[in-house]
């Protein structure tokens, strides 16, 4: 990735570091990860749960637990402005109206004793300084705007009066509501049934669309991502492995680890063949293996990986012309790609 | 009056609806309606407590208590409060090992006298020495605590662990008669009750205490079944054949029994203040049992005079109800990890 | 709502015969009502025969508990020790106790909450730690030396507050003593709050709240803290029963003529009446004020709905 300052980026996270403090001693959640994302165009964040891709996403919000989290390093331009430097009150500035985030649990997210309605004209009290009864009016709208039915009849119920589906939608509009220019989604379809996920992707995709944001979308599901994301950034064990646009990843992966995500899908085509799994478990933080983390688990690993970390490789694409944003640590990319 | 209330709450929290403070029907509306969703877990980090392969079942006792042991060891509010406690209960049953004097002797030339060499806590109303008599205090004041949370931490946990176990109309009568007891104020109903059963001796205040603590004890066990039942290791166990009996006391009566060594633990403080209350308004303990709450019920009409008379005893009260009450809250905090 | 009200009720009335008949047990079969109606005197076989037969004392127990509660119902609570109704005693005395609860819930919930939130806020700190501890020191020390020492310090000696209530026992005077009445469940109140903030604190729905770009103090009073009270107001039904009961020692330390002070001099004087007629009301007020915690319940969490 590319080191100039670029006030055209929309996001631009460089060597982000964050460690957690806790009483079994200090852990790398983040160690060193750059990523970023234009407007308009969608970033996927891949990952197993503990690679610290939610952890990121949670720093570059600024809504981590501190403790036991701290952000140690790194930088997190926003439009060109380091939002790690910013004072407290610019920062609550910029959450909620410049960048937004949708998760996972919208039914432990939402909050149980306010109604759908107060939460969402709360986003215009707030940073708008609307009255009751215009952010009232302009919730209706929203809910109108994420397919909610029956949007002026719901506006005083509560979360737990809808489905999950509905509730998720209701996330989004929160989101939406004061039109930011970035949204994180974590995990936004994990918790919902899988005839919902595919309605509620697509209206993140639309709502991206329609309102040029860029999206930052956090997932474990590689399914997911096929259908929306521009770029993909493959993280494990609080690193990014492995960077690249969307059908380069699919095509021709560079890291043995987003191979074995790859090949650990079910395809219809190999129906019969016993599916792929990724030996052993991923990394407590607290131990984290010497050299290349991933050498526990991989089929490829030599003795080098063992002592020596691998830094992020440029890879080149099929063309053999060096790729913007195309990379790998891993020490046999070359090997891996031509697999 | 002291009642361990926050510990019946917070232990409730994680515990079956029924056994909540408030009506049974509103806590199960809730539990209802959040069992809908994926399980609410604390956000805790996830590699603080990894799978441990040695470990057995989540949540199985050995993990539990040796984690809680580990804890306790190194918090110093157990370690201060057990030694309180150790010595509190020596001097209970060897009270002339630290006071060699005699309780019941006094001097009335010496009456309301200040401290003096030998005497460090001066002399009380009839001119017996103050400091002998709190020594001596300490065995009425624990032995009821011991011999009441005893009592009905078994009692309670007996009844409401078959109640939880069982269900049914047992467990619904059960609820009923522990409703009808807390009905009852325990302070009014320990006057009412010791103002007829004129004995003056440790045994009834001890009865009564059991009489009346039981129900909290038994909600609590009753709610801590309950939810152990739920668990997929007790199905397990149920739908591989095990008996009625053995799942109970193999599988269930282990994994519930913390909350109630919690809420027993803290109970025990509460019940020493109570019996010393119980006393404070003369139909407790009465002389010529030596008790802390005698002592101050009658310095206190001459605390202007003699300080000293009222402050040594109620120091040794509030000295000991605190031990307890902060062991019960180490050991909550070691057997809670939620609360951490 | 008004089926789950009702529901409630007819729920509360085997508690209540269940309560009242053990009082009445304790009061009626352990105790003797006529012996004690003549203090130390011995009295006269026939005299005493003659009584027992007017309180329908030569029958059954059960029998004489229905007989009572008929005669409660039609108003009747019996004589005093000194002539007065019993009823009379109560119109005068629960007024005086119930300003005095009020004095006290107030100051539990104001200062408990406040405390609970700031120390829950800032877990693990210095404030936090030192207010644990000083509710575990409150907790451990018994309102009836609480009490006294309270009542010698600011009463007496700097003369703050007066030593002792007048009979008419207004606010002014009741300030000290409700104070003293509620400090153990101030420690409560606050452990509960610091307990209840501490576990809402990391729930999602704050963390929402965070990335919505609210400033503290709205996610702290309008998203927290609704949350964190729930538990709190159902310690609050509960406790109101406790500290009316529990003012028996507060009003004797005071001086107050209230429902402990009455219900002291009818155990005393081993005032049957008195006694069992001041002991069902509270179980009364006991009930209906669990009764009304849980319809507030209803109204601070909209995920309960009573059918």
């Amino acid at each position: 990735m590319t080191q100039a300052p670029d006030v055209t980026r929309l996001l631009d996270v460089r060597d982000l570091r964050v460690e957690f403090r806790t009483r079994d001693g200090v852990a790398e959640a983040v160690g060193g990860v750059s990523y970023g994302v234009d407007a308009g165009r969608t970033l996927a964040v891949l990952g197993e749960s503990g690679s610290g891709k939610s952890v990121t996403a949670q720093a570059v919000m600024g809504i981590l637990d501190s403790p036991p989290a701290f952000v140690t390093g790194g930088q997190v331009l926003f439009r060109g402005r380091d939002l790690l430097t910013m004072s407290p009150r610019e920062r609550r500035s910029v959450r909620g109206a410049a960048m937004a985030m949708i998760f996972q649990d919208a039914l432990s997210a939402l909050n149980p004793v306010l109604t759908v309605g107060a939460q969402l004209a709360e986003m215009y009290e707030v940073h708008r300084g609307m009255s009751r009864k215009d952010a009232r009016a302009r919730a209706v709208e929203l809910m109108d705007r994420v397919r909610i039915p029956a949007a002026k009849a719901r506006v005083n119920d509560y979360p737990h009066q809808f489905s999950g589906g509905m509730r998720q939608r209701i996330m989004i509009a929160m989101a939406i509501a004061l039109e930011p220019e970035l949204i994180i989604a974590d995990e936004p379809t994990t918790a919902l049934d899988v005839t919902v996920q595919a309605q509620v992707m697509d209206l993140l995709d639309e709502l991206r669309r329609e309102y040029a944001m860029g999206l930052i979308l956090i997932t474990h599901d590689l399914g997911v991502v096929a259908d929306v994301a521009d770029e993909i950034a493959v993280m494990y064990a609080g690193r990014i492995v492995e960077t690249a646009p969307v059908r380069e990843l699919y095509r021709r992966p560079a890291h043995p680890y987003t191979r074995g995500l790859l090949d650990s899908i079910p395809r219809v085509d190999h129906k019969g063949k016993e599916l792929y799994a990724i030996k052993g478990l991923p990394p407590s933080l607290l131990t984290v293996p010497t050299g290349c983390p991933f050498h526990p688990r991989c089929p490829r690993a030599q003795d080098i990986c063992r002592t020596e970390r691998p830094p992020l490789y440029e890879v080149p694409d099929a063309t053999d012309t060096v790729a913007p944003g195309r990379a790998s640590a891993c020490h046999f990319w070359k090997d891996e790609l031509d697999a | 009056m002291p009642e361990p209330f926050e510990t019946h709450l917070d232990m409730t929290e994680a515990l079956a609806p029924a056994a909540g403070g408030g009506g049974p029907v509103a806590a199960s509306g809730a539990d209802t309606l959040q069992g809908g969703g994926p399980p609410r877990t604390p956000r805790r980090l996830p590699w603080r407590r990894p799978f441990r392969p040695g470990g057995g079942l989540p949540g199985s006792s050995r993990g539990l208590w040796s984690d809680a042991w580990h804890d306790l060891r190194r918090n110093p509010v157990f370690i201060v409060s057990a030694l309180v406690i150790l010595f509190l209960v020596t001097v209970a049953i060897w009270p002339q090992l630290i006071a060699d004097g005699n309780p019941y002797q006094g001097d009335l030339s010496k009456a309301q006298e200040g401290p003096a060499p030998g005497h460090p806590f001066g002399y009380d109303l009839q001119g017996r020495d103050v400091y002998t008599r709190t020594v001596y205090g300490a065995r009425a004041s624990i032995t009821v605590g011991i011999c009441a949370t005893a009592g009905a931490a078994l009692l309670g946990s007996v009844l409401g662990g078959l109640a939880g176990f069982f269900g049914g109309w047992w467990d619904a009568l059960l609820s009923r008669l522990a409703d009808v007891f807390f009905g009852i104020p325990i302070l009014l109903g320990g006057l009412v009750f010791l103002s007829v059963v004129t004995s003056g001796s440790v045994w009834p205040v001890v009865g009564f205490i059991v009489l009346l603590g039981w129900p909290q004890i038994s909600r609590i066990a009753r709610g801590s079944v309950v939810t152990v039942k739920q668990h997929d290791y007790v199905q397990a166990a149920r739908a591989l054949g095990a008996s009625s009996g053995r799942t109970l006391l193999r599988h269930i009566a282990p994994n519930a029994v913390a909350p109630v060594i919690v809420v027993a633990t803290i109970a025990l403080g509460t019940y020493i203040a109570l019996e010393a209350t119980l006393s404070f308004l003369g139909v407790g303990l009465k002389p010529p049992t030596v008790s802390w709450g005698i002592d101050i019920s009658s310095a206190s009409s001459q605390i202007r005079n003699a300080p000293h008379m009222l402050l040594w005893p109620a120091g040794a009260l509030s000295l000991t109800v605190l031990a307890f009450i902060m062991l019960g809250d180490a050991v909550r905090d070691a057997l809670d990890p939620k609360l951490r | 709502m008004g089926r789950y009200v009702l529901r409630r009720l007819l729920q509360m009335i085997p508690v209540f015969i269940g309560s009242t008949f053990l009082i009445f047990f304790m009061v009626y079969a352990l105790g003797d009502p006529v012996a004690a109606l003549f203090g130390d005197k011995a009295p006269d076989p026939a005299t005493a025969a003659r009584i027992r037969k007017d309180l329908y004392l030569d029958e059954p127990l059960w029998s004489q508990y229905v007989h009572y509660m008929g005669q409660v119902f039609s108003g009747d609570f019996g004589t005093a020790f000194n002539g007065q109704p019993v009823t009379e005693l109560m119109t005068g005395a629960f007024p005086v106790t119930l300003r005095l609860t009020v004095v006290a819930v107030v100051f539990e919930m104001a200062l408990g909450v406040t405390l609970g939130v700031l120390s829950g806020l800032r877990r693990g700190r210095g404030l936090d730690t030192s207010v644990l501890l000083l509710t575990l020191v409150v907790v451990a020390i018994p309102t009836f030396v609480s009490g006294t020492v309270l009542q010698f310090l600011v009463g007496v000696r700097w003369g703050l507050a007066p030593p002792s209530v007048s009979p008419e026992a207004p606010f002014t005077q009741l300030l000290l003593p409700g104070v003293v009445l509620g400090l153990v469940s101030l420690a409560y109140t606050t452990r509960l709050t610091r307990t209840s903030v501490v576990e809402n604190a990391r729930a999602d729905y704050v963390r929402t709240a965070v990335a919505k770009g609210l400033p503290r103090h709205r996610i702290v009073t309008r998203h927290l803290l609704r949350n964190s009270l729930i538990p709190v107001v159902t310690f609050l039904g509960i406790d109101i029963g406790a500290l009316m009961g529990g003012a028996i020692v507060t009003e004797r330390i005071f001086n107050i003529h209230g429902v402990g002070y009455q219900l002291y001099q009818g155990i005393l004087r081993q005032n049957s009446p008195t006694v069992v007629g001041f002991v069902t009301i509270l179980v009364i007020v006991f009930l209906l004020a669990n009764l009304l915690v849980d319809l507030l319940y209803a109204v601070l969490d909209p995920r309960i709905r009573y059918a």
